[in-house]
């Protein structure tokens, strides 16, 4: 947690959020979603903090976010680049175009590189098959992407230039 | 895409309508069926007319949905419930998320229908995270019905009320089985449960329920509009309308195709697809994601439906079909889904769980040369074992991919374990690369591209590769202008 007032506004933003919901015994995963949200991520305090306020065991909220491929428990970089490796992605060269993305950051997918900037993902199909090969990169979609297109993704998302 | 092939019903309102207003899904005849059910028939008859038009589910499992919403209705429960999954994990297929985003409300209206026939007034729309956009759209559409007092209290003043929640996925492909999903609604890991009971008995909340489909949703609207009569006439004997395709892969033309059951497969990717990207030979086409099987050439021209694509190994699934041309290694396909699914597995059961990783195992071993011939009979005898043991869908399912392409692709599988070659040149354990001194021109292209600097030679002398520090990767053969580098 970088700054503890700021972390006990996002504490106390997820308390309003929880208290607002309707009664409904199903809520634990749509808060888990506001709470990475808020957090990047689901630290154990954040764990601890939603199984206390919904009075659940550690052990079940930590089951579900294990369960979940969407929750992280670490950290994300700055700027997360996510390839998607669906079936139409696949069959037009996305390991190719991952393989490649991990060698020019020296770093595996699901890591982080060292100065907290870059995450690589992959990602089960977004769906926009028609694009493929997808590359998504802070939530922008680019498609058809090639190996070339790669050093100007990087350079666009550390610029912040879109 | 040539229209003359497709018939739009799912998808009639896709494109055509303002997906953000109402009114537009009104003025195309939106809620009519609603309307005219809560007022002129009984559940009963709702059931009976669903039963006539032959409607089967297109998830995937093509189970009939007048049938599932009968079961619901006969068992007794203080509550019932309508879910929709639009849990859309199949990788390569996007009719749903093209439903959700273009016609939401068609869907608000079709849970309605099926609340009103089985007797709940509650219903859940659970829908991946991944899909953003069509969240948005489906929170718009579900305000402004209520606006409309088109679902809430007392819907049109019949007496009959019908509430939908939206509750959001977390990337779980096992999800989309039902009664995973329905522990995932209730805020659990999404793990499956054994069926009986079934989710008609015991659902959410241990009460009477009903999973439908996003597309299987679509098409109700539109049957009691057109009448289950004519959507009966539509398709082939046992599958009755028509399917959303999402066609994908080495094909010219990419996207949602809509055509009747019964259209062969050959239609859909050279008439409505245009054909291979490239001019390049067809090889196989994948219907059914991870769960179904890989379609040779040899049967391009049966008519498609739920039972014809069974008998070929294969499935209907939720509509992916991925195009592969003569470049793509069967045995490299049979990995990715394997790798898919063991990673996808909840882990529960054991032939799932532990069958499948092995499965996954032999296939590395294979695509690495280090495969035997009593490998591909390990795979064959351990694939039926995980399909008969498995507890849920996933696991019945999974190996589908490796045991077609055996089938079918028995030849690719030797020339990996037997010569210790891959045909398609994708497996790069098994690839060699060599210079052709006649056509090498010296320019050193390749051994500039070279990031082992195995490729020595003078300028304007034919170049030549070190087999020994080799890793394959295929940089000299992209950068050489000659075809000077032969890939074997």
């Amino acid at each position: 947690m970088c700054n503890n007032s700021l972390a006990e506004e996002k504490f106390k933003e997820l308390d309003a959020f929880i208290d607002g919901l309707e009664e409904d015994e199903g809520n634990l995963i749509v808060i888990l979603h506001k709470a990475q949200n808020l957090f990047g991520y689901l630290p154990r305090e954040v764990q601890l903090h939603v199984s206390r306020k919904l009075k659940l065991s550690a052990a079940k909220v930590n089951g579900v976010v294990t369960f979940y491929s969407y929750f992280t428990e670490e950290p994300k970089g700055q700027h997360v680049i996510s390839v998607c490796m669906g079936t139409a992605c696949f069959v037009r060269g996305a390991s190719d175009i991952l393989s490649s993305l991990q060698e020019k950051l020296g770093i595996k997918c699901g890591e982080t590189t060292k100065d907290g900037k870059f995450t690589i993902d992959s990602l089960r199909c977004v769906g926009a098959c028609g694009l493929a090969p997808v590359v998504i990169a802070d939530g922008r979609v680019h498609g058809r992407v090639e190996i070339d297109d790669l050093d100007k993704i990087l350079v666009e998302l550390e610029s912040g230039v879109r | 895409m040539s229209g003359h092939k497709q018939l739009r019903i799912a998808l009639r309102n896709c494109g055509v309508i303002d997906p953000e207003n109402i009114l537009e899904y009104i003025a195309r005849g939106g809620y009519m069926a609603l309307g005219k059910i809560l007022d002129e028939m009984a559940p009963e008859d709702v059931i009976d007319e669903l039963k006539k038009s032959g409607l089967r589910g297109r998830g995937g499992g093509g189970f009939p949905t007048g049938l599932k919403l009968e079961f619901a209705r006969r068992n007794e429960g203080e509550r019932k419930y309508i879910i929709c999954n639009a849990d859309e994990g199949d990788p390569g297929a996007f009719m749903d998320r093209s439903i959700l985003e273009g016609d939401p409300q068609s869907i608000l209206e079709a849970m309605a229908i099926c609340g009103y026939a089985v007797g709940a007034n509650e219903g859940y729309v659970y829908i991946r995270a991944e899909y953003p956009l069509a969240i948005e759209r489906l929170t718009i559409a579900i305000r402004q019905a209520y606006e409309a007092g088109l679902i809430g209290d007392d819907i049109m003043g019949s007496g009959f009320s019908f509430d939908i929640k939206i509750k959001y996925g977390a990337g779980a492909f096992v999800c989309g089985e039902e009664t995973a999903l329905i522990s995932s609604v209730e805020g659990n890991r999404g793990e499956p449960h054994f069926k009986p009971p079934f989710p008609a008995e015991k659902g959410l909340w241990g009460m009477p329920t009903t999973v439908n489909n996003v597309e299987t949703l679509a098409n109700i609207p539109s049957i009691f509009n057109m009448g289950a009569g004519r959507f009966a006439e539509i398709g082939t004997k046992t599958s009755k309308g028509t399917k959303v395709f999402a066609l994908a892969g080495n094909v010219n033309k990419v996207g949602l195709v809509e055509v009747p059951m019964g259209t062969t497969l050959r239609e859909i990717v050279y008439d409505i697809g245009d054909g291979i990207v490239g001019g390049k030979k067809f090889k196989a086409v994948q219907t059914g994601g991870p769960s179904g099987g890989c379609i040779p050439e040899q049967f391009l021209d049966i008519p498609i439906d739920y039972e014809s694509l069974k008998e070929i190994g294969s499935m209907m699934g939720s509509g992916g079909m991925i195009i592969m041309d003569e470049d793509t290694c069967m045995v490299d396909i049979a990995k990715y889904y394997l790798e898919f699914t063991t990673d996808e597995s909840c882990g529960k059961c054991t032939p799932c769980r532990i069958g499948n990783k092995r499965l996954y195992e032999i296939l590395c071993k294979i695509t690495k040369g280090e495969g035997t011939e009593e490998d591909l009979d390990s795979l064959k005898e351990l694939g039926g074992i995980i399909k008969d043991t498995s507890l849920c869908g996933l696991g019945q399912t999974a190996p589908n991919p490796v045991l077609s392409t055996m089938k079918y692709f028995y030849d690719e599988y030797l020339s990996h374990v037997r010569d210790k070659k891959c045909p398609a040149g994708i497996c790069s354990s098994l690839t060699r690369y060599e210079i052709i001194a006649d056509k090498c021109i010296g320019c050193t292209m390749c051994a500039k591209a070279c990031p082992t600097a195995c490729i020595s030679g003078k300028v304007r002398e034919p170049h030549k590769i070190d087999q020994a520090k080799c890793i394959k990767c295929g940089a000299c053969f992209k950068a050489c202008k000659f075809d000077a580098i032969l890939k074997s």
